[in-house]
């Protein structure tokens, strides 16, 4: 019971907070007739509709209409196993701020975390990283210019034994060095943002080239105590780029033999008609309440996981 | 044997990985914020009892293993290996000297022993939690003399060595408990 009051007054903090900045409340459908093409995300589906991965296209289109800053909570479904961090239905802040790009986004969400991880979090002590920083700082390795045999090797060093029906790609690769040796490492002890991940994880973020000539995604991942609170980006307001993104992402699909996913056909009309440059950021809140309550995993705060739904 | 999907794998559940039998221990699933869903799985080597973490891509899958685990009586030993029967069946297997490393200083003839079947061959015995035995060879100890809690020590008739308290004698029944190798209590015939 302490875990579903402790949630009442999460949900209250997260109102007010929203509250206070003017940011427009807003209830979308969960039902869609499209989905998402991400190949690592697999959606729920009833009869011949999706059950949302996130509500981010009908925010999008409500953008496109003229709402200004908007914010939604609500339930998110992904058909994952379940475990310490994860259920296949759970619950998802989402907001978007009109006017914004990802740096003055994280600002906010700086503050939001700080307000509702009240006694962990000191707002002067966010940390701020890039992708290839983290990874040199903990691996000694370039993640834009290592080649995928050199990421094996490394994880062979480091005596990481994996597994895998298939050659895993430079990406998988990659994921694998962040889990093992850089997740744990982030957000000790304070906020860590981790920012300007490599093109190919952008999903629907901005692109941008860094100094160096790399393309990155303008986008960022928060990190407190080991785990993944939150993904945010500048959102991508170019249609084709869009499109040719989603084309892209069903071509991996039927590589793998994953089944094609009709796309959002609505939403791309409305980055047609407009999409106001903004910035959006997904929060899941089960994990924010676990770490309040000092909690190890996410049944211990979901009313009933989906082993006892 | 069937094959299991990671999201199958759970405490308890034993697969095959480059030819030899493992018994899962722990499965969590871990992934990055949209990237490659992975399985950090930790195993035990039924044959060499080593455990190892392996990360498995999400959603592959590992071939089942034929590991059994039934309940037969010791019979005797030839030096090289241990015979077993199975009460009701009267089927005889042979363990080697490999399957019955922590066992054979423990188990008496007619023990009922659980035998750890991989294809049906055996690979491991573990023993009764608690065996009787007797006391082949013990220094006398001080009668009477309660303090200084070491014991003495002293060896069992299979030629385990425990330590007993110091009024134990030469000859005396005790009973140990096997998993962790300590004495229990004397037994009155």
């Amino acid at each position: 019971m302490e875990a579903i009051r402790a949630r009442a007054q999460l949900l209250r903090s997260v109102r007010d907070f929203f509250y206070s900045r003017e940011v427009l409340e807003v209830e979308t459908p969960i039902l869609s007739c499209a989905g998402l093409p991400d190949p690592h995300l697999h959606s729920f589906q009833a009869n011949s509709f999706f059950l949302h991965t996130s509500p981010e296209f009908p925010m999008k289109r409500l953008l496109a209409s003229g709402s200004g800053s908007i914010y939604q909570i609500c339930k998110v479904f992904r058909q994952e196993e379940q475990g310490r961090l994860h259920n296949p239905e759970f619950s998802m802040l989402e907001w978007y701020r009109d006017g914004y790009d990802y740096r003055s986004l994280m600002k906010e969400v700086a503050q939001l975390f700080a307000a509702l991880l009240v006694d962990q979090i000191e707002l002067s002590a966010v940390e701020t990283i890039s992708y290839q920083d983290a990874f040199l700082q903990h691996t000694g390795i370039d993640p834009f210019a290592e080649t995928p045999d050199g990421l094996m090797e490394y994880l062979r060093a480091v005596g990481i034994d994996w597994q895998a029906s298939v050659e895993l790609d430079r990406q998988a690769l990659l994921d694998l060095i962040l889990l093992h040796q850089i997740e744990p490492k982030l957000g000790k002890g304070r906020l860590t943002f981790l920012i300007d991940y490599p093109a190919e994880q952008a999903a629907l973020a901005r692109l941008a080239q860094t100094s160096q000539g790399h393309w990155i995604a303008e986008r960022f991942e928060v990190y407190f105590q080991g785990i993944d609170l939150a993904n945010g980006y500048t959102e991508l307001a170019n249609a084709d780029e869009q499109r040719q993104r989603f084309a892209a992402d069903q071509r991996y699909r039927a590589a793998q033999s994953l089944v094609q996913i009709p796309v959002d056909q609505r939403f791309l009309a409305a980055l047609e008609a407009g999409l106001p440059a903004c910035a959006g950021v997904a929060v899941g809140l089960d994990r924010v309440l676990m770490l309040q309550l000092h909690k190890q995993s996410l049944a211990e705060v979901i009313a009933f996981p989906v082993d006892r739904a | 044997m069937a094959n299991f999907s990671t999201n199958e794998f759970k405490g308890g559940l034993k697969i095959i990985l480059d030819g030899q039998p493992y018994n899962i221990l722990e499965n969590e699933y871990v992934k990055p914020g949209k990237g490659q869903a992975f399985n950090r799985v930790r195993i035990r080597n039924l044959l060499t009892g080593r455990v190892i973490d392996k990360t498995f891509k999400s959603g592959d899958t590992a071939e089942g293993a034929d590991v059994q685990e039934m309940d037969m009586q010791y019979l005797y030993n030839d030096g090289e290996q241990w015979h077993f029967m199975a009460s009701e069946t009267f089927e005889q297997v042979q363990a080697d000297a490999n399957a019955v490393i922590d066992a054979k200083k423990w188990i008496k003839e007619q023990d009922v022993c659980t035998v750890m079947l991989w294809n049906g061959s055996p690979i491991n015995i573990a023993p009764p939690n608690f065996v009787t035995l007797a006391i082949t060879e013990t220094d006398p100890g001080v009668r009477g003399d309660t303090s200084g809690g070491g014991g003495k020590p002293a060896t069992l008739e299979t030629g385990a060595v425990v330590r007993v308290p110091l009024f134990v004698q030469q000859g005396e029944l005790v009973k140990v408990d096997t998993r962790t190798g300590e004495y229990v209590s004397r037994v009155k015939e």
